[in-house]
């Protein structure tokens, strides 16, 4: 009798954190779903009576009455921008990683710590270097420069990925092939990287949505908005005095999709990338 | 047994890593250091070098004496609440329940979003509303639910604004430090919990005297981690509230925007950055100091 009342009450506090967790994805579910005649704020807990995606419309295409841009454009800055810079860096960590487990070298070590440390960086402390070398590449205010940008910050973390995965691949094996006369390509080739699918799972979609969710990178490198990265799309979109609540949460929720949907197929990958991004294995 | 030439194969292939990373990490540190003693305060840049004057100026500035004490606040209540709520969770979670699966997943999709989605969710969830309006936003369900005494300011109110702000970022990052006791928690070998209960201790001393020690690396890493996230706040703040009131949601990441990109301020945004800088790697070498020692 008193085991289950403690599971009870094990249950009921789960469920009191549940609801913390739920609901802003409920408000931006239902908010998203109501027609315009039916979102004033005072109702905003209200269920919608019926089914209506004009605020996801006016999101995306944003309005020309209202005089504002919608997302669709940025949306597609970022699909263009996150898949390069996710799959470069990840064969970047790929080899990377090879190295410093399979091949270490008198100071690989210290070149590992050396590296790790750009992951934990403000990214303030180098920024404005930063924008005076995009302009100097003239790359300055565009997709490919910020795809340079992703692909050299996410070196850190994707080498760690790697380095932590490639740790857990025998080392005989690699020794054996030396021996039988395999070089240094030819063991990646074949061996290395036929078993690093687990690990390119994981590292590409911890870079994906972190490319995704990025903001200070896209806000400072892109300001213009034709080539603007869709999270800053969204906050001058929330910032704007002219566009209406339920639209803005609407657009977040257009911004959210991506790697909510990639979290809800992908999740095991996405929590191995979790937890080997901090505290190592 | 190596074929001669391979030795520097592998050294060659890291080697653009190396140099990206040499440049655009510590070669970049370093001009941003440099840039900070200079007197580059226009558009055009100006590399007359000035001393520690805007570090001097910098920490007379109220705006960024109320940023380190919001950045302390704000690291106080959002590190605290994660390992807290984290905790209790993964406890929890651990006793075997039904639906494991769907708790664990539901406190950890936060995680997956954008601060600026969270950022304009929890704007308008934390919208105090106004006369013409009336309640909105949580103050409205607490009036549903007849808890008028939470209600309040929230950002709007120069007290307490960046505790709002902490409250969307603790929703955001508490399902990650679940995941991580979760992990360390099942760790720990059974054997030792029920050597223990054989032995008759209480559950209570079982928490305290095996599982807490065990679960104490983690809290450790933990702390690193959501202590450099707290450090370098800003796209939330961006997005929720801006500076505030009185600067009251006001941190030194914002501070450094504004002066550098808004205000064209390049030597003192500089300061600002090598302070955070500086406030970060109190925290993270010592922790990359040991877990390289541990390995070598």
């Amino acid at each position: 009798m008193k085991i289950s009342a403690i599971r009870l009450l094990i249950y009921i506090i789960l469920v009191i954190f549940i609801i913390f967790y739920i609901i802003p994805m409920y408000i931006m579910l239902v908010t998203g779903m109501k027609s315009f005649s039916e979102v004033g704020l005072s109702t905003m807990w209200n269920l919608p009576r019926s089914l209506n995606f004009e605020s996801f419309r006016t999101a995306w295409l944003g309005s020309a009455k209202g005089g504002f841009r919608g997302l669709s454009g940025s949306f597609f800055n970022s699909v263009l921008l996150v898949i390069p810079a996710t799959i470069i860096s990840a064969l970047f960590g790929s080899l990377n990683g090879y190295v410093l487990t399979k091949w270490r070298f008198r100071g690989s070590d210290l070149i590992f710590t050396m590296i790790l440390f750009g992951m934990f960086i403000p990214y303030q402390s180098i920024i404005i270097p930063l924008v005076l070398t995009l302009q100097r590449l003239h790359v300055y205010g565009t997709i490919p420069g910020l795809i340079l940008v992703h692909v050299i910050y996410g070196i850190p973390i994707s080498t760690l990925i790697f380095r932590n995965y490639y740790i857990t691949v025998p080392t005989e094996m690699v020794e054996a092939s030396k021996i039988d006369g395999a070089n240094f390509l030819g063991i990646y080739r074949w061996i290395i990287f036929p078993l690093s699918t687990p690990g390119f799972a994981v590292a590409m979609i911890w870079q994906f949505t972190s490319i995704w969710n990025d903001f200070l990178f896209g806000l400072i490198v892109t300001p213009n908005p034709a080539s603007q990265p869709i999270t800053v799309a969204l906050n001058n979109l929330a910032g704007s005095y002219i566009v209406q609540w339920n639209v803005q949460i609407a657009g977040a929720l257009l911004t959210a999709l991506p790697p909510i949907l990639i979290y809800v197929f992908l999740g095991k990958f996405f929590l191995r990338g979790l937890l080997q991004g901090s505290l190592k294995g | 047994m190596q074929i001669k030439g391979d030795k520097w194969t592998p050294i060659l292939f890291i080697t653009p890593s190396v140099v990206a990373i040499g440049i655009f990490i510590y070669g970049f540190i370093g001009w941003t250091s440099f840039i900070s003693f200079t007197k580059w305060n226009n558009v055009l840049p100006d590399y007359t070098l000035v001393g520690f004057k805007n570090y001097r100026k910098l920490f007379a500035n109220m705006r960024f004496q109320i940023d380190l004490h919001n950045t302390l606040v704000f690291t106080v209540i959002f590190v605290v609440s994660c390992l807290l709520i984290g905790l209790l969770l993964a406890v929890l979670i651990d006793q075997r329940i039904k639906g494991e699966g769907i708790f664990r997943n539901l406190f950890l999709l936060p995680m997956s979003v954008s601060f600026i989605v969270s950022g304009v969710i929890w704007h308008w969830l934390f919208n105090p509303g106004s006369i013409q309006l009336g309640n909105i936003g949580v103050n409205q369900l607490f009036e549903k639910l007849g808890l008028n005494f939470l209600s309040s300011g929230w950002y709007t109110d120069p007290k307490i604004g960046i505790i709002a702000v902490a409250i969307a970022a603790v929703w955001q990052f508490s399902g990650y430090t679940m995941a991580l006791y979760l992990a360390g928690l099942r760790g720990i070998p059974l054997e030792l919990r029920e050597a223990a209960a054989i032995d008759g201790a209480s559950q209570w001393k079982i928490f305290y005297y095996i599982t807490l020690p065990f679960l104490r690396p983690i809290t450790f890493g933990a702390i690193i981690i959501l202590g450099h996230i707290s450090l370098k706040i800003f796209d939330l703040v961006v997005a929720m509230t801006g500076s505030g009131p009185a600067f009251s949601c006001d941190v030194p990441a914002l501070f450094m925007y504004d002066t550098t990109f808004r205000g064209n301020h390049f030597a003192q945004g500089a300061s600002i950055a090598i302070i955070l800088l500086l406030l970060v790697s109190l925290l993270i070498i010592p922790y990359l100091i040991t877990t390289f020692r541990k390995e070598a």
